[in-house]
């Protein structure tokens, strides 16, 4: 009798999900929403990176605590694809077509996320805000579901570029850069402010090798006055240990992506360690010239910092706060706007017109490009030097576009967190 | 029937050519069952197998160990998306042209190869499953070959004879299932016959081979290009799945998951293979599904499937010392002598013959012979007692 009064109430639920859902779109039931990621878990992108996707489940967890959105809950199932892009396509294929998400967030990496571009808008997946700064996700006419987020290193490159070019004019520079779309887009931009002519050295490095002493040696020997690095943070440190052994002591100028001090202060430490010298990570980063975009982890008095210190406090304590955490929890604050804009029966078509419509404003400090002609996310950074564990913003946040158009000042204050964290909804 | 039964005992080819059949028909049967992602994981299994297969002719039964067939994988996935690339040749053209270009790779190696033994080789394979992915990276090739980020593949489009909405991954799957099928009738002729022959021989006993008159090294680069092919094939067949050829794709883990693969499965024995290529897509996947349902931290998670596939591989290589194919042969064989003991309880001098040896006087250190001193991986894959029969 039981059992069957069980049965009953189990096909009871059963149906609930299946047919009160309204939409009816892939991934979303009356009481979930399903969305799927692939995140270097483990492999050469794990340290550090692997954080992001911890910190967007805490804050989707967070949310689904609050009462979710529209009633439903976010189910965040995100894979490791170790980086290797074969697994990303056989991951991906699984989320789309076992899991049946609703869509693809956050995917990571632009070796590994652009062999599954195709893929999923083939499929009319969204794929929204692809966890890499690459241009190639701007591309509406060719892939209408993707959706940039974090500001694309072309736009990232001008701005330090002309950063670069005010404030050291006629100064000698040195670019160290990662020899993929990464580096050469962020070249590409430094190259549109910085005089050729000024430009002394330029030397590359391929991700994997941890041998950059030659690389090091040339632009030291180039003696140039300001280095700017489009790395990722590895690289950053282990070029930063190669100048203090040459005891060469240009100006630091690190691209976003490589510059979060405290993920430097580690791998420097630990990188000195390996090679049998003690040294003090944090001396040596210091007055480094990076940009953000979002909120600095170390800025205590900042709102959204606050609330995603505490989320971070309640959810995932043992991992370190850092600027992993607030990436992981902003881009997933974003993606609640988009699921809240979409309406009360999200639809896979509904989420991407509501997001070429949007004018979200959130945890960044400039706003995003999307529209009907762009996709891409946020569209500029503030320069800022690294001061003890945090960056510290100079002067006003700064927008361009990816081509010849000019560098403008953003003027509109960072909105406050609301309360409850969770966005307003409409 | 009689006859039927008698031609497939005498002929290989006959026997095996109708294995084949029944394999495509029942491949047919299966793919058009499942929904896409088994079909995206059957085909996943199925270029694994050819290179598995490649790789299990050199080392099984050439006793040439190869570290170096994850590269061989890459050689021909790259051929594959730059001639559709380029040239938009027809598919079949496209894989050929992968198997064909990855056999050229191999005479290169194989040179290298036989002129070393054990570790050195190992070491020299070794190099090149390292550094050719790196290949890509070089500064003169980076425009031809993507550099880190790889090259994509528009994927193949099922012929409009099979419908609107036939999905695209059976398609792949069809195509996959039919390359390695085809690369097991091929090697598994080649294997029965005179060239399986005599690699067995030169394993065995280099210098006792080369009295006989077999020309060890010249035997060797054969092995090693015949292999290389069909890990070529593998890689084509890889790019034409995935849809992409991308240094990350063939890391060092790639080669040493083919090493594992023809362990687990079976040293030497072609159905070993396709065991094998089971285990590497299947046991990644269900331990992943299993660690995610498991509720643990984030950082026990994401390194659990590693660790249970691990596990996995010491368990079978602890109950099944030469392989689940060698264990399967091994529990037909000991139904079919209890059945037989049955039927004839008097023990007859067949029934003696067909025991399992414990008097046997080879060393310690001599690889296990069973019954009639021959190597456990000779036995070919036409099942015990046509074998026996024979001997």
């Amino acid at each position: 009798m039981t059992a069957a009064t069980l049965a009953a109430a189990a096909s009871g639920c059963g149906g609930d999900g299946g047919d009160g859902g309204g939409s009816g779109a892939p991934g979303v039931t009356a009481t979930t929403v399903t969305i799927g990621s692939h995140q270097p878990l483990t492999g050469p992108a794990a340290p550090g990176y692997s954080a992001n996707s911890a910190a967007s489940k805490a804050f989707f967890d967070y949310v689904n605590a609050n009462g979710g959105i529209n009633g439903r809950k976010i189910v965040y199932k995100y894979v490791d694809d170790a980086y290797n892009p074969t697994q990303t396509v056989s991951v991906t294929q699984k989320l789309v077509l076992q899991d049946k998400v609703f869509a693809i967030f956050n995917g990571l990496g632009t070796p590994t996320h652009s062999k599954v571009v195709d893929y999923l808008n083939a499929q009319r997946v969204p794929d929204l805000f692809v966890a890499s700064g690459c241009g190639c996700w701007d591309e509406p006419d060719k892939h209408p579901q993707t959706f940039g987020w974090q500001v694309d290193y072309i736009r990232e490159g001008k701005i330090l570029g002309d950063y670069i070019k005010k404030t050291y004019a006629g100064k000698k520079v040195a670019y160290f850069y990662q020899n993929d779309d990464f580096g050469q887009d962020g070249v590409k931009g430094l190259d549109k402010y910085i005089p050729k002519d000024q430009v002394v050295s330029r030397q590359s490095y391929q991700p994997g090798g941890t041998d950059i002493s030659a690389q090091a040696q040339a632009i030291a020997q180039s003696k140039a006055d300001v280095v700017v690095l489009f790395s990722i943070p590895t690289y950053t440190a282990l070029f930063r240990l190669a100048a203090l052994k040459l005891n060469y002591k240009p100006t630091f100028a690190v691209s976003n992506v490589g510059s979060d001090p405290i993920t430097l202060t580690g791998l420097l430490e630990s990188f000195a360690k390996k090679g049998g010298s003690e040294v003090k990570g944090s001396p040596l980063i210091q007055g480094m010239v990076t940009d953000g975009y979002l909120s600095a982890p170390g800025d205590a008095s900042n709102s959204w910092t606050q609330l995603f210190k505490k989320i971070h406090a309640q959810y995932i304590p043992k991992l370190p706060f850092n600027g992993n955490i607030v990436y992981g929890m902003s881009v997933a604050y974003t993606f609640v706007q988009a699921l809240q804009a979409a309406g009360k029966n999200p639809t896979r078509k509904g989420v991407v017109d509501a997001l070429e419509k949007s004018h979200f404003t959130g945890p960044g400090v400039v706003p995003f490009a999307f529209s009907e002609k762009s996709h891409a996310g946020y569209t500029g950074a503030v320069i800022g030097t690294i001061k003890g564990e945090n960056v510290v913003p100079q002067g006003q946040p700064l927008t361009t576009d990816d081509g010849d158009g000019p560098i403008q000042p953003y003027t509109a204050p960072q909105p406050q967190a609301p309360a409850n964290g969770v966005p307003a909804a409409g | 029937m009689g006859t039927v039964l008698n031609v497939l005992r005498r002929s290989t080819l006959a026997r095996h050519t109708a294995a084949a059949l029944a394999a495509i028909v029942a491949l047919y049967f299966l793919t058009t069952a499942v929904g896409p992602y088994r079909d995206l994981q059957i085909a996943q299994a199925a270029y694994l197998t050819c290179a598995v297969a490649g790789l299990t002719v050199l080392t099984g039964l050439g006793g040439q160990i190869s570290l170096g067939h994850g590269a061989f994988m890459a050689v021909g996935a790259y051929t594959a998306v730059l001639v559709i690339g380029h040239w938009g040749w027809p598919l079949a053209a496209v894989l050929a042209a992968a198997a064909g270009v990855t056999a050229v790779a191999g005479v290169v190696v194989g040179a290298v190869a036989a002129r070393l033994h054990g570790p050195y080789l190992a070491g020299a394979t070794l190099a090149f499953a390292v550094g050719l992915p790196g290949l890509a990276n070089y500064k003169p090739l980076t425009d031809e070959l993507g550099g880190q980020n790889g090259l994509t593949l528009v994927p193949p489009i099922p012929p409009a004879g099979l419908g609107e909405t036939f999905p695209l991954e059976r398609w792949q799957s069809w195509i996959a299932c039919l390359g390695a099928v085809i690369t097991l009738f091929l090697l598994g002729n080649l294997v029965r016959g005179r060239f399986g022959r005599t690699l067995r021989a030169s394993r065995d006993d280099e210098i006792a081979a080369a009295l006989s008159g077999v020309r060890v090294a010249r035997l060797r680069i054969t092995a090693t290009v015949v292999s290389a092919a069909a890990a070529g094939l593998g890689g084509g067949l890889l790019a034409v799945v995935a849809t992409l050829a991308a240094p990350g794709a063939f890391p060092l883990t790639l080669s040493l998951q083919l090493i594992a693969a023809i362990i687990i499965g079976g040293l030497g024995s072609l159905p070993g293979a396709v065991w094998g290529a089971l285990i590497l897509v299947y046991v990644p996947t269900w331990a992943s599904d299993l660690s995610t349902s498991s509720g643990f931290s984030h950082n026990i998670a994401s390194n659990l499937p590693l660790a249970i596939y691990g596990l996995v591989l010491i368990v079978v290589t602890l109950a099944f010392p030469r392989g689940l194919q060698g264990g399967l042969r091994d529990i037909g064989g000991a139904v079919r002598r209890r059945a037989r003991k049955r039927r004839d309880p008097a023990p007859g001098p067949r029934a003696s013959t067909s025991g399992p040896t414990t008097t046997h006087p080879g060393g310690a250190d001599e690889a296990t012979p069973d019954q009639a001193g021959a190597r456990p991986d000779d036995r070919g894959d036409a099942g015990g007692r046509g074998e026996r029969l024979r001997r």
